[in-house]
């Protein structure tokens, strides 16, 4: 496979599920944080998650690459369950990139180096095929002419878009966004946004949490709302957002929806 | 519409600029200020000329015996200069030295690639002067091999043993530590307390009773007849003293760099160990480079302390020099040679990491 995506740029066929959650329950000590979720996520499916903060909605993207651990319930990422053998984390961490809302770029390298490390420490690439692969992936997010400087040299819409590339580099099947954009001045959230926007066309598998609905409406295929460890409601976003079905989400979405 | 035409530049008052300025803004920008300042020309009017004197001016440098010194005023320099060898290189055959001038020639002679941009191979010649070097310059030193004859550590002294005592503490301490340092913030319980104990046992000693211990306590737990080389009980004792030290200096680094550092790494598939070599180590070495010279610093300095076990580094040695009845009354020159040669390499430390520092400044804002 050389790109992630397929060739013709078309969504590839849904149906089959890539991640599947199943009764998961996490408690930070007596805080019981997620409370049974279940979620099935088709291969090529772009999900929206929004809630209030301390919903529980990045607790549960952390989960399926173990960035968190839960304890109770099934997480099965391609195939493979996450527990807590190694040798099944590494391979779903393989699989699943992520987008962090701090970015979390390597200070002391450069943006080539950021994204190369990966594919060659772990997946054991060549250094030559890295840099072409990682060179093609920063022409794909617009800033190759900023492969040699630090990330401390960019600003935050450009170190988001290296991010994206970084994970792109590992090939994964699904990504994940946690809040990509929170962390950014509202002119760099539309070239972070219009990124995320290629990549879902490319057919990329999203899971993002954001509480951009403009994203959500113009790209999810599913909107998925969060309170309190619980997913209240989901349901395609012309539904959700138009004729939502229970009151929290209604409350949720006229708070955001006003201004 | 009006145009706006910009005023030329026109240059700052007099009083603002040059000397008069520097010394109008520095020096006597207000009364009290200008009365500190006087007050400090008056001291250093006091004290510099008579150093300068002394040191210098009056002083013999000339001669190769206690006489020539007789009629001087100022430093007594012959002193040093009849017995540099041996502040140098100890009791080591005269017939030797060039062992110890070959294995510090050689190690300059590989550290200046490692200086030279364009040299490709940093890397390799590192791990060649931290593995095959050490080696061959035990086997200089220690002879018995290839024709040389064998000399005794207990002959060592000067310099030369300061400076390897220093090196082995070093090149021990900074891996040691940082393995201590990543132990105590590990997960696991075990390998935790043992860092934990482990660091805090060799924080809790002075390094005087390491010492003291390491040379008469030490034997009596060995078994009768083994004889453990007097030298290689004191590095070990260094090593493990300062190791400690360092790793409390590197877990400040470690705990430095922000969590999302860690978790980028790990959600990007990469082991413990290559996130901690990859991705956080080279943060948060980078950041306590200060404190790491810091203790290197203070490491070069405690080597003296091996002077109660009976090793005769620079300073023992010249402490033994001015014993002999030949040059009594010539301590001062003595503690002034010693306290300027360490004071060399100590600073020498202090200007590399500095530049180093800057050199690895990538200009990021966390």
């Amino acid at each position: 496979m050389s790109e992630t995506d397929n060739p013709g740029g078309k969504p590839r066929a849904t149906g089959d599920v890539t991640i599947e959650l199943r009764g998961v329950h996490k408690w930070y000590g007596q805080f019981h944080v997620l409370k049974d979720i279940n979620l099935a996520v088709n291969r090529g499916e772009r999900i929206v998650i929004c809630g209030p903060s301390g919903s529980g909605k990045s607790t549960m993207i952390r989960c399926i690459n173990r960035l968190e651990e839960h304890q109770q319930g099934q997480i099965i990422v391609d195939g493979t369950e996450l527990t807590d053998d190694v040798k099944h984390i590494d391979q779903v961490r393989k699989e699943v990139g992520m987008v962090f809302q701090h970015f979390n770029l390597f200070p002391h390298l450069t943006v080539l180096e950021n994204c190369c490390l990966s594919p060659i420490w772990v997946r054991k690439l060549p250094r030559k095929e890295a840099e072409a692969a990682a060179m093609r992936y920063l022409e794909k997010v617009k800033i190759p002419e900023q492969a040699k400087k630090y990330p401390g040299q960019l600003s935050g819409g450009q170190q988001q878009r290296v991010a994206i590339a970084r994970s792109l580099c590992m090939n994964p099947h699904v990504m994940l966004f946690d809040e990509p954009t929170s962390a950014l001045d509202p002119e760099m959230i539309k070239e972070v946004l219009d990124t995320m926007i290629e990549l879902a066309e490319s057919g990329m598998t999203m899971l993002c949490v954001t509480h951009e609905m403009g994203f959500a409406k113009t790209v999810a295929n599913r909107v998925i709302f969060m309170d309190a460890g619980e997913i209240i409601e989901e349901n395609e976003p012309h539904e959700f957002f138009n004729n939502p079905q229970s009151d929290r989400t209604q409350l949720f979405l006229s708070q955001i929806l006003q201004h | 519409m009006s145009v706006h035409t910009p005023h030329p530049d026109m240059p700052p008052p007099i009083l603002n600029v040059g000397v008069l300025g520097w010394l109008r803004s520095n020096l006597f920008s207000s009364p009290l200020h200008a009365a500190l300042s006087l007050f400090a020309i008056y001291l250093l009017y006091l004290t510099v000329p008579p150093i300068i004197s002394w040191a210098f001016l009056e002083a013999t440098w000339v001669g190769d015996s206690r006489e020539a010194c007789a009629g001087g005023e100022g430093a007594c320099w012959v002193f040093v200069k009849v017995r540099i060898n041996q502040f140098m290189y100890g009791f080591y055959p005269e017939s030797q030295y060039w062992r110890i001038n070959l294995a510090f020639g050689l190690l300059i002679v590989l550290a200046i690639p490692l200086f030279i941009k364009q040299f490709q191979h940093k890397g390799k010649l590192a791990i060649f002067i931290l593995v095959v070097y050490p080696i061959i310059t035990f086997q200089l030193f220690s002879g018995g091999n290839f024709g040389l004859t064998h000399v005794e550590t207990s002959r060592w002294g000067g310099l030369s043993l300061t400076l390897i005592l220093a090196g082995v503490g070093i090149v021990a301490s900074l891996p040691l530590g940082i393995v201590l340092a990543l132990g105590r913030r590990s997960k696991m319980p075990i390998v935790k307390s043992v860092c934990v104990v482990f660091i805090e046992f060799w924080r809790g000693v002075p390094l005087i009773t390491v010492l003291f211990m390491s040379s008469v306590m030490l034997p009596l737990f060995l078994p009768e007849g083994t004889n453990f080389d007097k030298l290689l009980r004191a590095m070990i004792g260094i090593a493990l003293f300062q190791s400690a030290y360092m790793a409390e200096v590197v877990r400040g680094g470690l705990a430095a760099i922000p969590k999302g550092q860690y978790e980028a790494a790990e959600a990007l598939g990469l082991s413990y160990w290559k996130s901690m070599g990859l991705i956080i180590l080279p943060q948060a070495l980078k950041l306590v480079i200060p404190g790491i010279v810091n203790t290197f610093i203070a490491l070069f300095k405690d080597t003296t302390l091996v002077l109660i076990i009976g090793l005769f580094d620079l300073l023992a040695i010249i402490q033994q020099a001015f014993a002999d009845p030949d040059w009594l009354g010539y301590s001062i020159e003595g503690y002034v040679f010693a306290a300027s040669i360490f004071w060399v390499f100590c600073f020498s430390m202090s200007r590399y990491s500095m530049a180093l520092e800057k050199k690895l400044h990538t200009g990021h804002t966390r």
